[in-house]
């Protein structure tokens, strides 16, 4: 917990500090001559440095002091909390999301900041456009979590994302005409990599029976009776059917007087591994194949008939949970770096570019070379702001991650969150030590926007 | 992540609230009869603590106002919010505690007496609850040896909500008694077209209730306890057995939305498939509180578009596991002590059990009290489970492997529903998870 008030305090604060501390050095030597006391500089400091003492260093220091000790917080374990750490597996993939997180979140934050900038620069409604761009960024973080869990919600009937995926899939392919549709267990038909086909193979003359079943109720109630099929010389008949009556009087496989015919249905009779003939079932579930040649075939129902409605994509599933969540976090914050790098674009001297343009260079050329060479300390600023921010990211995990892939999902903020405080034991040995670990991730981009801010002061 | 299992109560209590206005005058009188009778604590000022809330809280405040009418006590209700021990141990620490409260969970009463926070009851209430409780509930309110808790209201875990339409449409007349049976029933309510069951693997804590009523049912109570306790590893023949049982169930086309979509279905989501207007299963398993869930989210009413039945028997008897509040005297004075000895009362229970959307494990309590056939029905398991009774094991289990959300014995158990094929190495991730928790 200690390096957030840290984050803040140097990220605002900590440029100001330097610069007061710069300024306040020339009258305070004067006033040192004049015999005003040299203590007055350091009671001016004196309200800020309390509360920078109790608010940031106290915590840091007891942090890395509370990492030492055990889950009660009496035990000394030395460095065990950290090497507890390291070993157990959660904390790696959390360590390992962090990773993907930093890599890839600010990058493509800053990418798209930088087009919805520039193009925007030159659009009549820019502001309307900025506004709406910046909008998600007034939403809470939690709020922003609960819209996208409505979003990537796997079923298609409320999941938004899914819906429109599943519609667009249903305009360049049919549903299949009895989805979910199998076989028995024991009866003629085996199932073969998706497809159906009986047991024993038929000669033209004879019938065979195909047997189905979990077709809905519903559906069979709008079905034809099935029929059977007559035998016809020289021609291999059947029946298609919906094998199932409520009750215990039904036999299996037997066409009984409620039971339903399954008509549209693709039926195939296979010699030798090639496919001889192709019929369609009428409503009342018989086909027939004629002019087949004498031989021994096996009828195949194939897969496509009985094809699950597609259903979209897992979102959430443990595979596209991190890009699912960074992709929420890409439209949260891309206002932001559209309307710093907005600002950086308005500040660049027109006459720079001008110059460009009349030495004969193109618009690409001119960005290129010009434009992104004047904007890159605004896009450095932008990106290590998103660095540190997103090495803290907790709430869009915890909220859109559903428990079956949070494990998956998890980065360090949130493991440390987990580890110190979720259970009547939590243990905040273990959390400190995470913390800690967080707060040496943050360093090295605060060093860095620190030594910016100095030499811009410079 | 536990208070989300009492979160549904609440809309139990809030319909069966309706019933209120038929019993309100029934009430009174009891309360006149055993007036004279009880010890007069007029002047004693009394506060309770419990997790309830809405109309649950509301309920338990008209059990309370009897106790007024009896002693003359004044009884005030508390609120605790979801985490009561953290709550009770906040104001314990600050020195203001609740005269009596009320416990979800065996550990935090256990943890509690040890601390020395919670007082023992005295013999006359001890008598009592030999006489209206199973030996079962007095161990569970008993820390070495003494008795601190009276188990006032209880939690049954062990049924299964169905569609009753979807069961005539199978032909399927009786419902499933023993697991075979129930395994069977799925497989003809899948060949009529539906899908069985409707799980909601989103929430952990369901799949580790569904584990622990085969477990309980399959092994026996004795393991049940052992393991409960982590005395046996989790990798014992008797948890394979178990999960290879669950596996029989867990089969993708069974579930509704396949594994994927049910390891995305919270709990009411997985009710809403069966019971709502465009019903995608025929089966959901969990507590009475799914009633609750029902009536607030779904048109179907209890008792006719939906039904229940008891968790069929794996092994010889059928489980009953659940859950139960208790409560306990926070500090040492008469009128604590007797509110806690009304408690354990038939008449304080029976006050509650009218209005509905509350269980009590008092065996003296008539079942005609409770407003419908169903609630009956839930209460009646539990109290004819008697010593069989077993609380939930993953509340018995550190946080950190039964109740957290994505880890311990919740994530191994929406693995293994992903991949019901992999019972030795599912056994082995519980395993070394709760190795990991309880530290031997």
């Amino acid at each position: 917990m200690a390096e957030r008030p840290e984050l803040t305090e140097t990220g605002t604060a900590g440029p100001a500090g330097a610069g007061a501390a710069e300024t306040g050095s020339g009258p305070s030597a004067e006033r040192g001559r004049a015999g005003a006391g040299r203590w007055l500089p350091s009671g001016f400091l004196a309200p800020a440095l309390v509360l920078l003492g109790l608010l940031v260093a106290y915590p840091i220091l007891f942090t890395i002091w509370r990492s030492l000790f055990d889950a009660g917080g009496d035990t000394f374990v030395g460095l065990d909390n950290y090497v507890a750490m390291f070993t157990d597996s959660q904390t790696f993939t959390a360590l390992k999301n962090n990773l993907i997180w930093v890599l890839v979140a600010p990058a493509l934050v800053t990418s798209l900041g930088l087009i919805f900038a520039v193009l925007t620069e030159r659009v009549r409604w820019a502001t309307a456009f900025r506004l709406v761009v910046f909008m998600p960024m007034a939403i809470s973080m939690v709020a922003a979590g609960v819209i996208f869990t409505l979003v990537y919600d796997r079923a298609p009937e409320r999941g938004l994302l899914n819906a429109v995926v599943v519609g667009v899939h249903d305009v360049f392919a049919d549903p299949s005409p009895f989805p979910g549709a199998r076989p028995r267990d024991t009866g003629p038909l085996a199932t073969r990599a998706g497809a159906y086909e009986t047991r024993q193979q038929a000669r033209p003359g004879q019938t065979v029976t195909l047997p189905l079943v979990a077709i809905t109720p519903q559906r069979q109630r709008e079905l034809a009776p099935a029929r059977s099929a007559q035998a016809r010389p020289g021609a291999l008949t059947g029946t298609v059917w919906a094998d199932f009556t409520p009750g215990a009087q039904a036999k299996a496989n037997q066409i009984d007087p409620t039971e339903k015919g399954l008509g549209g249905i693709t039926v195939e009779a296979v010699s030798g591994g090639r496919v001889a003939a192709t019929a369609t079932t009428a409503a009342d579930g018989t086909f027939t194949f004629t002019g087949l040649a004498d031989g021994a075939y096996t009828v195949r129902l194939p897969a496509g008939n009985f094809a699950q409605p597609y259903n979209g994509v897992n979102w959430l599933g443990p595979s596209l949970v991190t890009p699912a969540i960074i992709a929420s976090y890409v439209w949260m914050w891309a206002g932001f770096a559209m309307v710093l790098i907005g600002a950086g674009l308005a500040a660049i001297p027109r006459d720079a570019l001008e110059a460009a343009r009349v030495d004969g260079a193109t618009e690409w050329q001119v960005f290129r070379r010009v434009t992104m060479p004047l904007l890159a300390p605004v896009l450095m600023v932008v990106m290590v702001t998103l660095v540190i921010n997103v090495l803290k990211i907790f709430d869009l995990i915890y909220i859109i991650a559903p428990g079956s892939s949070q494990e998956e999902a998890n980065v360090l903020a949130l493991q440390m969150y987990l580890r110190s405080f979720v259970g009547e034991r939590g243990d905040q040995g273990l959390g400190s030590a995470i913390a800690v670990v967080l707060l040496l991730l943050v360093l090295p981009a605060m060093m860095f926007n620190i030594r910016r801010f100095r030499r811009e002061q410079g | 992540m536990r208070s989300m299992r009492r979160l549904p109560l609440r809309g139990t209590a809030l319909v069966a609230g309706l019933a209120l206005a038929l019993t309100a005058c029934g009430g009174g009188e009891d309360g006149d009869s055993d007036g004279a009778t009880g010890t007069s604590l007029k002047g004693v000022k009394l506060e309770v603590a419990a997790v309830w809330t809405g109309g649950e809280a509301e309920n338990f405040k008209k059990v309370l106002a009897g106790f007024t009418k009896k002693t003359g006590a004044t009884v005030t209700y508390t609120p605790t919010g979801d985490n009561v021990a953290a709550y009770l141990g906040s104001k314990i620490q600050g020195g203001g505690p609740p005269d009596v409260a009320m416990l979800p969970q065996q550990g935090v009463l256990v943890e509690f007496a040890k601390k020395g926070w919670i007082k023992p009851l005295g013999d006359d209430v001890k008598q009592l609850m030999q006489q209206n409780y199973a030996q079962i509930w007095q161990d569970l309110g008993s820390s070495d040896g003494k008795l601190y808790g009276v188990y006032f209201k209880a939690a049954n875990k062990s049924l299964m909500w169905y569609r009753p339409r979807a069961f005539e449409d199978a032909g399927i007349t009786q419902p499933p008694t023993t697991w075979a049976d129930l395994v069977k029933t799925a497989g003809t309510l899948s060949d009529s077209g539906a899908t069985p069951l409707s799980v909601a693997g989103g929430d952990g804590w369901t799949l580790t209730d569904w584990f622990e009523n085969v477990y309980a049912s399959s092994a026996g109570g004795e393991k049940y306890n052992q393991l409960a306790k982590h005395e046996i590893k989790w990798t014992d023949p008797t948890v394979k057995d178990a999960l290879r049982r669950l596996a029989e169930l867990w089969k993708p086309n069974y579930l509704a939305g396949g594994a994927d979509g049910s390891l995305q279905a919270d709990m009411p989501k997985s009710v809403t498939a069966v019971f709502g207007p465009d019903p995608k299963a025929a089966m959901v398993y969990e507590g009475d509180f799914v009633a609750g869930v029902i009536t607030g989210e779904t048109e179907a009413k209890v008792g006719t578009d939906a039904k229940v039945f008891p968790f069929p028997a794996v092994g010889a008897k059928p489980p009953v596991v659940g859950g139960g509040d208790a409560a306990v005297v926070l500090k040492e004075n008469k009128g604590a002590q007797e509110l806690v000895k009304y408690l354990a009362s038939a008449e304080a229970a029976t006050i509650w059990a009218k209005l509905g959307g509350f269980t009590s494990p008092n065996k003296a309590v008539n079942p005609a009290s409770y407003p419908d056939d169903i609630q009956r029905q839930i209460a009646k398991s539990v109290i004819d489970a008697g010593n069989d009774f077993r609380f939930d094991m993953s509340d018995l289990a550190p946080a950190a492997f039964g109740g957290t959300k994505g880890s311990g014995e919740w994530k191994r158990l929406q693995d293994f529903l992903k991949n019901p094929g992999d019972v030795d190495a599912a056994a082995a991730a519980l395993e070394a998870d709760a190795a990991k928790a309880f530290k031997n």
